[in-house]
C-alpha cells in the first residue's frame, strides 16, 4: 500500500517519530511558557534540566536499582528541587533587572551543567533499558506500534492536559494567572507571591525532567542531549507565541508531526523545517500563532 | 528597555569623555602594534579577530539594545564564503575577504528583516534559531566539507605583491582590519545615525513619534554589526587557513556574548578586553577539556549576579570617566 508514492509503513513510522518528538516539544515548550508567564525569564537551562532528568533516572537504576516507574516520580522531584534552589539563590536577584539578564544567567548555568557531566561519564551515549511492562509492541494492521512509544505520547498528552487544567480551571491556577498580570496586587491579597514563583519555576523544571526520564529509553542518555533540542524548542515557542498554555501544547505536537512528514518527503530539510516555519510565521504574524505582542 | 540602560548612560553617550577615549584608543593601538615583539603573533591575531567580532556584537547590544544570540552565523558565513572564494575560485585575499564580508552583510539583511520584528528575549531566541538553521545548512551543504571544514585555505598575495605567508605581512593585515573596523564603529556611534540609535534604545515610542523610521535604523545597525562580524570571520579564516563548523555553532554565539559581558556591555573598549581575557583563558585551559565550558558558564553567572558593568565598565566608574 502506498500514499503519494511512499510506502504506508514508512509514512506512519515517520509520523509516529514525529509525534514522539512533538511530545517532547510540547512538554518542554509548556514548561518554558509556564516559567515565562510568571517569571518573565526564558529558561535557557531547560535543555540541561531535561538532560538531568534522564541522568537522574540512569543513576537511580545503576546505583540504587530503582526502576523506571519510580524514576518517573523521583527524577522530576529531585531536579525540580535543584531548580527551586537555583531560583531562590540566583534568579530571584534578577527580577528587577532587564529580562535579558535572566537569559544570560540561565545560559551560563546550562554551560556549567553540561560541562560537568561529560567530565565524569564521557560523551558517549549510555543505554537505559525500557521498563519490562512496555517492551514489545502491537500490530495495528497498517503499521507496527511499539508499546513504549505509545506510552510516551499518551503520558505526554495527559501531562500537558493536566497542566492546562490546573492553570486554566482551578483556584490555584487563577492565583497564578492573576500573579502573571499583576503580582503586587495579588500579594496585597495575602498570597505569598515569591513562594508561588519558586514553586512555579520548580514545576516548569520538573516538567523538563519528566520529559528527560521518558526520553532516556529512546534517545539514550548523553550530556548534550538537551543542548540542540532546546534551540528547536525556542523556535517552537516563537512560532506558538507564549500567550497561551494550550497554544504551546498544540504547536509542539503539530511541529513534531510536520517534522516527521518532512523526513518522508524531503529528508534534507528535516533539520531546518521548524526554523523555516518560524521565519514564515514571523513574516505573517510576528507575535506567534497564539501569542499577543507584549 | 535595554540591558545596558543603566550602564550606557555613563559610557559613550557623553561627549566630554571623548578625550580619554582618544588616549585609550592610542594605548590600545600601540599595544597591538608592539605586542608581537613579546607575544606569539598567531595568538594576537586571533585576539584581534575576536575583538572585532565582539565590537560588532557590542554595537548591536550597546547602542541598539538588541541582544543577538546568533552572531556566529555571520562569523561562519563570511568564513566559508571567503575560504571557498580563495581556495576554489582562486580569489586574491583582498577580494576573498570582501566577498565573505558581503555574504555576511546579505545574510544580515535577510535575517535582520525577520529578527527585528520582535524585541528583547524574543529577538535573542529568533537569532539563535536562525543561526542554528544556518548551522544545519552548512553541516549538509556540499561546499563546506561537513565536519572537516575547508582546510588549507591559501593566504595568497595581498594586492598581488605582499605575500601573506609571511607572518609579519599577515599580522599587519589583521592589525589594519581590526583598527579600521574599530574606528568605523567609533565613527558610526558618534554620527547622527548613532545618536538616533541611542534614542531608539532609550525610548522607542518617542523616537517613532519624532518621525524616525525605527525599524530602518534597527535594520541598518543589525546589518552593520553583521558586516563587521563577517569581516572578522573572513580575516580569521585567512589567519588559520581553515573554515570549520566551530565558527557557526551556537557555542560561538555564546562565546561572543561572554566576551562582551565580561569586558563591559556598551563600553567602547570592553569587547576588546573581554576578547583578550577569554582567548587567553582558552589558551591556558585548553588541556583540561570540557572544564573550559564550566569556567565559561561560571564567568557568565558571576558577571550577571555581581559584575554587570564588566571589567571596563568598573574601571570607567573608578576613574569617573566612560571608557
Amino acid at each position: 500500500m502506498e500514499i503519494f508514492g511512499i510506502p504506508t509503513q514508512a509514512l506512519f513510522g515517520q509520523l509516529l517519530i514525529g509525534l514522539i518528538n512533538g511530545s517532547f516539544y510540547a512538554l518542554l515548550s509548556l514548561g518554558l511558557a509556564v516559567i515565562f508567564g510568571l517569571l518573565n525569564i526564558i529558561n535557557f537551562t531547560h535543555g540541561a534540566q531535561y538532560m538531568m532528568g534522564a541522568f537522574c533516572a540512569y543513576f537511580l537504576f545503576t546505583r540504587l536499582g530503582i526502576g523506571y516507574w519510580w524514576a518517573l516520580a523521583i527524577a522530576p522531584l529531585a531536579v525540580g528541587l535543584v531548580g527551586m534552589v537555583i531560583e531562590r539563590l540566583m534568579l530571584a536577584r534578577l527580577y528587577k533587572l532587564d529580562h535579558l539578564y535572566g537569559l544570560l544567567l540561565t545560559f551560563g548555568l546550562a554551560l556549567i551543567i553540561q560541562g560537568l557531566f561529560p567530565n565524569e561519564y564521557g560523551t558517549s551515549e549510555i543505554p537505559y533499558a525500557m521498563p519490562q511492562e512496555l517492551s514489545g509492541g502491537r500490530n495495528l494492521g497498517f503499521m507496527f506500534l511499539p508499546n513504549y512509544r505509545a506510552w510516551v505520547i499518551l503520558a505526554s498528552i495527559v501531562m500537558c492536559l493536566a497542566t492546562w487544567f490546573v492553570i486554566e480551571k482551578t483556584r490555584l491556577g487563577s492565583y497564578l494567572r492573576a500573579a502573571t498580570e499583576n503580582p503586587a496586587l495579588v500579594q496585597a491579597f495575602g498570597i505569598n507571591v515569591p513562594r508561588m514563583i519558586t514553586l512555579t519555576y520548580g514545576f516548569g523544571v520538573a516538567l523538563a525532567a519528566f520529559a528527560g526520564v521518558m526520553a532516556a529509553p529512546i534517545y539514550q542518555v548523553n550530556p548534550l542531549m538537551g543542548a540542540d533540542l532546546i534551540i528547536v524548542v525556542f523556535a517552537v515557542v516563537v512560532i506558538g507565541g507564549m500567550g497561551s498554555i494550550m497554544g504551546s501544547i498544540v504547536t509542539g505536537f503539530a511541529l513534531g508531526l510536520i517534522e516527521g512528514l518532512t523526513k518522508v518527503f524531503y529528508p534534507e530539510a528535516s533539520n531546518t523545517v521548524i526554523f523555516i516555519i518560524m521565519a514564515i510565521v514571523l513574516m505573517i504574524k510576528p507575535a506567534g500563532l497564539f501569542g499577543t505582542q507584549r | 528597555m535595554s540591558v545596558v540602560h543603566e550602564l550606557a548612560t555613563s559610557a559613550a553617550s557623553r561627549a566630554e569623555g571623548l578625550a580619554h577615549q582618544r588616549i585609550a584608543t592610542v594605548v590600545m593601538i600601540a599595544f597591538f602594534a608592539l605586542a608581537p615583539l613579546v607575544a606569539y603573533p598567531v595568538f594576537l591575531m586571533k585576539v584581534m579577530c575576536f575583538a572585532l567580532f565582539a565590537c560588532a556584537f557590542n554595537l548591536l547590544i550597546g547602542y541598539g539594545g538588541l541582544l543577538s544570540f546568533g552572531h556566529a552565523m555571520f562569523l561562519g558565513t563570511a568564513g566559508y564564503a571567503s575560504a571557498h572564494a580563495a581556495k576554489v575560485w582562486g580569489f586574491p585575499p583582498e577580494f576573498a575577504i570582501l566577498f565573505g564580508t558581503a555574504c555576511s552583510a546579505l545574510l544580515g539583511l535577510v535575517t535582520g528583516l525577520l529578527a527585528i520584528r520582535r524585541q528583547g528575549i524574543y529577538f535573542a531566541m529568533i537569532t539563535l534559531a536562525l543561526a542554528q538553521m544556518m548551522y544545519f545548512f552548512y553541516l549538509q551543504a556540499p561546499f563546506t566539507g561537513g565536519e572537516d571544514g575547508i582546510q588549507a585555505v591559501p593566504r595568497g598575495k595581498l594586492f598581488g605583491v605582499l605575500d601573506l605567508n609571511n607572518a609579519w605581512a599577515m599580522y599587519s593585515l589583521v592589525f589594519a582590519v581590526f583598527v579600521g573596523g574599530f574606528l568605523l564603529i567609533h565613527r558610526a556611534v558618534h554620527s547622527p545615525f548613532g545618536q538616533v540609535l541611542k534614542a531608539i534604545r532609550e525610548n522607542e515610542p518617542r523616537a517613532l513619534s519624532l518621525g524616525y523610521d525605527v525599524n530602518r535604523y534597527k535594520l541598518l545597525a543589525y546589518m552593520l554589526s553583521a558586516t563587521l562580524a563577517g569581516l572578522a570571520g573572513a580575516t580569521k579564516v585567512l589567519v588559520f587557513e581553515l573554515a570549520s563548523l566551530t565558527d557557526v555553532h551556537w557555542t560561538m554565539s555564546g562565546e561572543v556574548v561572554l566576551m562582551v559581558l565580561l569586558g563591559g556591555l556598551g563600553t567602547v573598549f570592553g569587547p576588546v578586553v573581554g576578547a583578550l581575557i577569554i582567548i587567553s583563558m582558552e589558551n591556558y585551559l585548553a588541556q583540561i577539556g570540557s572544564w573550559v565550558t564550566v569556567v565559561q558558564g561560571a564567568i557568565f553567572v558571576i558577571c550577571v549576579l555581581t559584575f554587570r558593568r564588566g571589567v571596563i565598565g568598573e574601571l570607567g566608574r573608578l576613574i569617573g570617566k566612560p571608557l
